[in-house]
């Protein structure tokens, strides 16, 4: 593997990941994140749609007018993210029904449109596939983390599954309501930044 | 104080550069000089005004709450006295003849949260000097002393624990420690409680009970906790002279408004509190009340409408109206740094808060809210109040 394909692939997991350096897409990064199953589902179907739509946007990118550049690439990703709603709407309703428009939403998520804009758009679609790849695992790693705080935090659970049995069902933990709010995906994120920033100094914006 | 002294200069050597504690040099430069003056000089020349430091601000401040720390002991215990019919005889004799039952009742509640937030409290507070090689500074003091104060009293210890770690850290530390924070940090970790496990925090107060007690668990609702059920004053069971002075439940040190006006003149007298937040804040309340008062016939339900048409008077005296104002807005870190600023900032804390308290029941207590809220735009109030400032002596000078 070369020097720049593995740029590709290792950097938005860490020094420019999408979420806490970008910080993009973090209305759904808020929104789903309240359990650990929520926030699988919600990447799979963004890394879904986001290889793809790199993918068919590199193919067609040298025959896409500049002009009209935009509506063509969000047309792609409108298509594929239907794909997905309907996968999801016929296979796993329950989920579906908790992740509500979020899933629709992955057409504005500014990941799939900043990542078609500035590589899919310049690179073959072999790297734009992989760039598609790295970055929603960038992302997903980031949604999953956050959901474990937030659902063993606030109601005792992973997966649905106790890990700390409630003061409710006659345990000792007493869940953390603030984890079950959204902003609580402001702190864990935050934290995340933290901690990114002190063990990669790099990563912090000229003072 | 001089053997003191020398024990502190004889271990000196290990804490400093070079010697076997060198990492801890934080933990003995708080020591030092929590307990005597800095030997440091200024070097060179300087411009003295005053000899305020951080060291005497803090401390005027923990001295303006002694009124409103001992109160909350006093009357800590005798809430618990009321509900106990184990001290119902010293109950009965009144306040005069059995206050010091209930001061000792009410360490035995207070002390133990106090030592838990400056023991958890203190610990990060260590970590982070110690890693960030600044030092420990007296800020801490007063948020150790006020973040007990506007707790139920009956809080879980590890849960005081759990609020001001995150109080320090998230509320002061993440943005570069003392003088650095935006938000209040006690009050940071007051809003954390009452997020994550809001049912300790709703506006009951359960009175703590020594084993054994004949009852259990009594829960004596706050005033404003029960105003949101039906909104009469009438029906409080407390007359408001008991809410001036402070004999009602409610978090520890938040109940009394007579202590609160006692440490308000303190703080105005040195200085160390703005006359000018404190004012505005309470004409704020009043004049959002009045217009609540007006519009109280617009109310959905009679519980509403009686909340509503509630006189500026009760407003100032329930919950912690005054201790927020007195105490917390004033922080002269995360309020409005400039005297336009801060009478927007106290006006706008003021007129909040009756709207949080009485147009959003799953809220009972507004001021907390309020201030945190006017934290976030204190430094915007700033900015535009030095804008307009600027814009104004350029068209003097017709630039």
């Amino acid at each position: 593997m070369n020097k720049a394909t593995k740029a590709i692939l290792v950097d938005p997991l860490h020094v420019k990941n999408p979420i806490t350096l970008q910080v993009l897409g973090i209305c759904s990064a808020l929104a789903v994140t309240t359990k650990v199953e929520t926030s699988l589902v919600m990447s799979a179907a963004l890394t879904f749609v986001l290889v793809l739509s790199n993918f068919s946007i590199s193919v067609l990118r040298n025959k896409i007018p500049g002009s009209v550049r935009i509506i063509t690439q969000l047309s792609i990703i409108a298509s594929l993210v239907i794909v997905a709603d309907q996968i999801l709407q016929a296979y796993f309703y329950d989920v579906s029904k908790e992740l509500t428009v979020f899933v629709g939403l992955i057409i504005t998520n500014c990941i799939v449109m900043g990542r078609a804009e500035a590589f899919a758009m310049a690179n073959p679609p072999g790297k734009s596939a992989l760039d598609g790849l790295s970055n929603a695992i960038g992302y997903s790693w980031i949604l999953i983390v956050v959901g474990l705080f937030r659902e063993l935090l606030g109601s005792g659970e992973i997966l649905g599954r106790t890990v700390f049995a409630t003061t409710a069902e006659g345990g000792w933990y007493v869940p953390n309501g603030l984890m079950v709010l959204s902003p609580s995906a402001f702190f864990i994120i935050g934290m995340i930044i933290w901690v990114q920033r002190t063990l990669t100094p790099d990563m912090n914006e000229e003072a | 104080m001089a053997p003191l002294r020398k024990l502190l200069d004889k271990i000196a050597p290990l804490f400093e550069e070079g010697g076997k504690y060198a990492k801890l040099y934080p933990l003995y430069e708080a020591a030092d000089s929590f307990l005597f003056t800095p030997g440091k000089r200024a070097q060179g020349a300087v411009h003295v005004r005053d000899g305020m430091d951080i060291k005497r601000l803090m401390v005027t401040v923990v001295i303006a709450l002694l009124p409103c720390t001992i109160w909350a002991m006093v009357n800590t215990g005798w809430q618990q006295m009321a509900a106990d019919s184990a001290h119902s005889v010293a109950f009965a004799a009144g306040l005069k003849a059995s206050w010091q039952t209930a001061l000792g009742l009410g360490a035995l509640a207070f002390l133990p949260v106090y030592a838990v937030t400056i023991a958890v409290g203190g610990l990060f507070e260590a970590i982070f000097a110690t890693v960030r090689k600044h030092e420990i500074n007296e800020g801490f003091l007063v948020t150790s002393m006020l973040f007990p104060l506007i707790l139920p009293p009956d809080m879980p210890l590890w849960m005081v624990g759990v609020g001001i770690a995150f109080g320090v850290v998230i509320g002061k530390e993440v943005f570069g420690g003392t003088g650095m924070n935006v938000l209040n940090p006690a009050l940071t970790g007051r809003i954390f409680l009452f997020f994550a496990y809001p049912s300790y925090m709703s506006g009951s107060v359960w009175r703590i009970l020594p084993e054994g007690g004949a009852v259990d668990g009594v829960t004596g609702a706050t005033a404003l906790g029960e105003l949101v059920g039906h909104g009469d004053v009438a029906q409080l069971g407390y007359s408001w002279s008991d809410y001036f002075w402070g004999l009602v439940p409610g978090s520890m040190g938040e109940t009394s408004a007579f202590c609160c006006l006692l440490g308000a003149a303190f703080l105005i007298f040195t200085k160390v509190g703005s006359w000018r937040i404190m004012t505005s804040c309470v004409l704020g309340l009043t004049a959002m009340t009045l217009l609540m008062n007006a519009l109280s016939a617009g109310g959905s339900t009679e519980a509403i409408q009686g909340f509503l048409a509630m006189g500026p008077e009760w407003h100032l005296v329930l919950g912690g109206f005054a201790f927020g104002t007195v105490f917390m807005a004033t922080d002269p870190v995360s309020a409005a740094q400039t005297d336009r600023g801060r009478w927007i900032y106290g006006f706008l804390i003021g007129a909040l808060t009756p709207i949080v308290r009485v147009i959003n029941p799953a809220y009972p207590e507004g001021v907390m809210l309020a201030i945190i809220f006017m934290n976030v735009f204190a430094p915007t109030i700033d900015y535009y109040v030095v804008k307009a400032n600027i814009r104004r002596r350029e068209a003097r000078l017709g630039v």
